[in-house]
């Protein structure tokens, strides 16, 4: 019981602020990698998701758990902290677990013509996150960005549908990265 | 030597001193109480409720003492206030039909069950400058009857029975709320509805007396107009059933308007709906009239290109907080566009002139 | 009054009723709240909370503590970032917001000061601008908001600032990595004034259907012999959405695209929120014979005497005379103190 009302943010305004201008720094810098910290999710989560899902998720965002993010005491932390509604992948605005456990991310909302913005946006849990491999290019980098990605088809696919898509944070520890839809992805 | 613009700081302290100073006029006249801002000025602060969308009599009375009774300027103050305050819920749809009225009229039946109503009203005044009230005379009390215990049925519930009126049936769709979600064209009826209860009075009315001239008419007449306190009931999780939390004064108007029917409905008459926080009959009836005027589609009337029939031009005009704030900004400095402006107005006279009389280049300057 | 718990109590209308009237909403006059410090050494230039820019400090701004830092409470901060990293993730497209009813006029920068909310940190220093100016009294008034609701440092200096909020300018210095520039926007849709239809102009930019921009700029240029728009020149943001860029002087455009900085734009009566990440490709409308053109007065400033910043034309006399000062005002000050000087540059110690 006292894990599921501990890890909160202690000061919400301020840490929300805080981590949500990393958040910024990161989705409008794609590849660029920040450490955010302040809130303790129980396992399997990292501080990184933890804290994206206090600062961009209420009960007004359905969310959807993927493969082991989806366990009792993660349920109930993000009962006591967010109330976000837990929902399949077709209707999540936000999801988060491995990539692995995404798949297929084809499910996933895109937005639609007229509505871009009513896309999802995957908080993906990784092992490493570090700026080399993919090469990445696109709005918000000034010549290219590395990353290291968990593949490259399914994020080019992604570029392919825009201004369609569904946009991507990275969390590995208390660090994240993000991968917009605009983003041209190639392996080299 | 030209010294830039400076003391924006100062200026603006000063102007908020003086202004505190205008508002509190001649000391040597007593202040005016808040108290007294509700109990007297019941209609104006009945106005700020309905359009500031926030069920308070004493914050309203407060906002109209603080905005020196300019009713626009006081609902902002309430739509300000009412923006920071976190929601924890929503009542359950109050029954206007268990009103306890305080006025109960229909222009379409000379008696009814429930019985005409009057109310305190101004229809039958004539309106004749009361000196007395000059000398703050008291007025004597009003006479009182036994109240009649019998239910005020709608009237519309009273002709549907007949099937002489559009059926509506219930719906338990949550409505939109156009405050905490942004707005989607087309609108749902539900959201209209909403957008009209906070719209201001004087656009309403002129809107509804429009169809009444001819752009997009809809031959209302007033079913029913009825004003009273309703009972605000509120769902408790932990309870499992409804809990009443207060009451609220409210205005409902529903009309009933003419419909020659369609190729899938045969002839009835149709309605629109007007309800409006406080005593507030203008508004309402103003409101149902609009309402009426926008459901062309749905019933399959002609779109006669009518401001009233038209869902955008009404939705996005009818918020007088809006349309103060965007009307009144063009007082803020735009000397930078304006520079652009002229500059080119300029070039692109001397270009004219040039091309109409080579040689007056210096004429165009 | 503390923080939280007026929000929280005024839920209940049945107990909240009295006992507002006795304490109304707000600020008590004479309370002094809670103030941030900051101690990042910066020269000395800029303000700490509460102090006016310029340095006279004679205006001490308290700090609201009666409302959630930065004004809005958490809710509404989640839902204005939520659009605000969907508006990065599609550059140019209007993602439209559930505004709120601010305490200033719509029109007077709610849009810009509700992003401006949604991104501060208290460790943020904020610069706020109207026609390029700190003084003007609506930037007075945005920053002082600020001041008191959030007790944040703020500044004059472009270079000092980590958030600028703006109103038809971008500065004359570059800016950097960093920094963020928020626009306040009055009307975000590009296609506006050529159909008024919401319903319609969000079909035109679905399809990518811009060809009655690209008309009526044509006309423009049939009936005066050049494009007819001097401020809210309409760019194309990365290849896809036309987007306006409000009403900034068509000067200004170049200065969009290619930015180191975090470029938002808010409109709050139009509920709309849209951005450029940095170093995004943006290209002001025009044709391969007559190319875009970003034009000023033909003047050097007379303060500062620089050549190439975007001027103001102040009328001196009643006889017509009129001299041109640069309209970022900061940009004039801090080449002034460098020495430099135009025709009417300071002589006494103004």
């Amino acid at each position: 019981m006292n894990t599921i009302m501990t890890g909160g943010f202690a000061e919400p305004a301020i840490q929300s602020a805080r981590t949500f201008r990393a958040l910024l720094e990161a989705m409008a810098r794609p590849g660029r990698i920040g450490t955010v910290g302040g809130a303790e999710p129980p396992a399997p989560l990292s501080v990184a998701a933890g804290v994206v899902l206090l600062v961009l998720t209420d009960p007004t965002t359905p969310l959807h758990l993927a493969g082991d993010a989806d366990c009792a005491a993660v349920r109930s932390w993000i009962a006591f902290h967010t109330g976000a509604p837990l929902v399949a992948a077709e209707e999540a605005q936000f999801a988060l677990g491995t990539w692995n456990a995404l798949q297929p991310v084809t499910r996933f909302l895109i937005g639609e013509p007229a509505w871009p913005d009513r896309s999802a946006t995957l908080i993906v849990e990784t092992d490493r996150l570090e700026p080399r491999g993919a090469r990445l290019t696109g709005p918000g980098i000034g010549t290219e960005a590395r990353l290291t990605l968990p593949e490259t088809a399914a994020f080019r696919l992604n570029r392919a549908q825009f201004p369609l898509g569904f946009d991507t944070i990275l969390t590995c520890g208390d660090r994240l990265a993000a991968l917009p839809r605009s983003t041209r992805v190639e392996d080299n | 030597m030209y010294v830039a613009v400076k003391g924006g700081e100062r200026a603006i302290d000063a102007a908020h001193a003086w202004l505190a100073e205008e508002r509190r006029g001649d000391p040597a006249v007593p202040e005016l109480s808040v108290a007294q801002i509700r109990e007297q000025m019941t209609l104006a602060v009945n106005r700020v409720m309905a359009e500031g969308s926030l069920y308070d009599p004493d914050l309203a009375a407060l906002a109209i003492k603080q905005a020196r009774g300019d009713l626009i300027e006081a609902v902002f103050l309430i739509r300000a206030w009412r923006t920071t305050l976190p929601r924890f819920g929503a009542s359950e749809p109050v029954d206007t039909g268990a009103m306890a009225v305080d006025r109960r009229i229909s222009a379409t039946f000379k008696d009814l069950p429930g019985g005409q109503v009057l109310g305190p009203t101004f229809d039958y005044t004539h309106r004749l400058l009361d000196f007395a009230l000059a000398a703050e005379g008291e007025a004597p009390p009003a006479p009182t009857a036994d109240v009649r215990d019998e239910p005020v049925p709608h009237v519309a519930t009273l002709l549907n029975r007949d099937g002489l009126i559009e059926d509506e049936a219930p719906d338990d769709t949550p409505p939109p709320d156009l405050t905490r979600q942004p707005l989607e064209l087309p609108a749902s009826r539900a959201l209209r509805l909403q957008a009209l209860a906070r719209g201001d009075e004087g656009f309403l009315l002129s809107l509804a007396y429009s169809t009444q001239r001819g752009y997009g008419r809809t031959h209302a007449f007033v079913g029913e107009l009825r004003i009273g306190r309703v009972a605000v009931k509120v769902e408790l999780p932990e309870l499992g059933f409804a809990v009443e939390i207060g009451e609220v004064e409210l205005t409902e108007c529903e009309s009933v308007n003419q419909f020659r029917g369609s190729k899938t409905e045969p002839p009835q008459f149709t309605r629109g709906y007007g309800l409006v926080m406080g005593q507030s009959e203008r508004m309402a009836l103003s409101m149902s009239l609009v309402d009426r005027a926008l459901r062309w589609q749905e019933l399959g009337e002609d779109f006669t290109g009518a401001p009233a029939q038209d869902e955008e031009f009404v939705i996005s005009h009818c918020d007088n907080i809006q349309a103060t704030g965007f009307l009144e900004h063009i007082k803020l400095p735009h000397y930078v566009d304006f520079q652009a402006e002229l500059e080119l107005v300029r070039r692109l006279r001397r270009e004219a002139l040039l091309a109409a009389n080579p040689g007056a280049e210096e004429a165009a300057e | 009054m503390t923080g939280p718990s007026m929000p929280l109590a005024a839920v209940d209308p049945v107990a909240q009723g009295d006992h507002r009237l006795k304490e109304p909403p707000g600020p008590p006059p004479q309370q002094k709240g809670h103030r941030t410090q900051h101690d990042e050494a910066d020269g000395g230039e800029d303000q700490k909370a509460g102090e006016g820019v310029g340095g006279r400090g004679h205006s001490v701004t308290r700090v609201m503590s009666d409302y959630n830092f930065a004004y809005l409470d958490e809710q509404t901060k989640r839902m204005i970032r939520r659009a605000l990293l969907k508006a990065l993730a599609v550059p140019g497209y209007q993602v439209p917001f559930a505004s709120r009813e601010m305490p200033m006029p719509y029109g007077w920068g709610t849009g810009g000061v509700q992003v401006t909310a949604a991104c501060l940190v208290p460790e943020d220093r904020l610069k706020v601008i109207d026609q390029g100016a700190d003084d003007t009294t609506n930037a007075v008034s945005i920053r002082r908001f600020f001041e008191r609701t959030a007790g944040v440092a703020t500044t004059g200096h472009t270079e000092a600032a980590t958030l600028i909020q703006t109103r038809h300018r971008i500065p004359e210095t570059p800016l950097t990595e960093g920094q963020i520039l928020v626009y306040q926007v009055p009307i975000p849709e590009p296609l506006r004034f050529l159909e008024p239809r919401e319903t319609e102009t969000r079909k035109m930019h679905e399809l990518e259907e811009y060809g009655l921009m690209y008309v009526k700029l044509y006309e423009d240029i049939a009936r005066h012999g050049e494009i007819a728009t001097a401020y809210a020149y309409p760019v194309k943001v990365a290849g896809r959405y036309v987007m306006d860029p409000s009403p900034i002087p068509k000067f200004d455009n170049p200065k969009l695209g290619g930015c180191a900085a975090i470029q938002l734009f808010g409109a709050g009566r139009e509920a709309r929120i849209y951005a450029l990440p940095p170093w995004t490709e943006v290209v002001s409308l025009d044709f391969e014979d007559h190319p875009f053109v970003a034009s000023k007065a033909d003047h050097s400033c007379a303060l500062c005497g620089a050549g190439n910043s975007y001027l103001d034309e102040v009328i001196t006399d009643d006889r017509g005379s009129r001299m041109f000062v640069c309209s970022d005002t900061d940009f004039c000050a801090g080449r002034q103190a460098a020495g430099k000087a135009g025709s009417e540059g300071p002589k006494e110690g103004a």
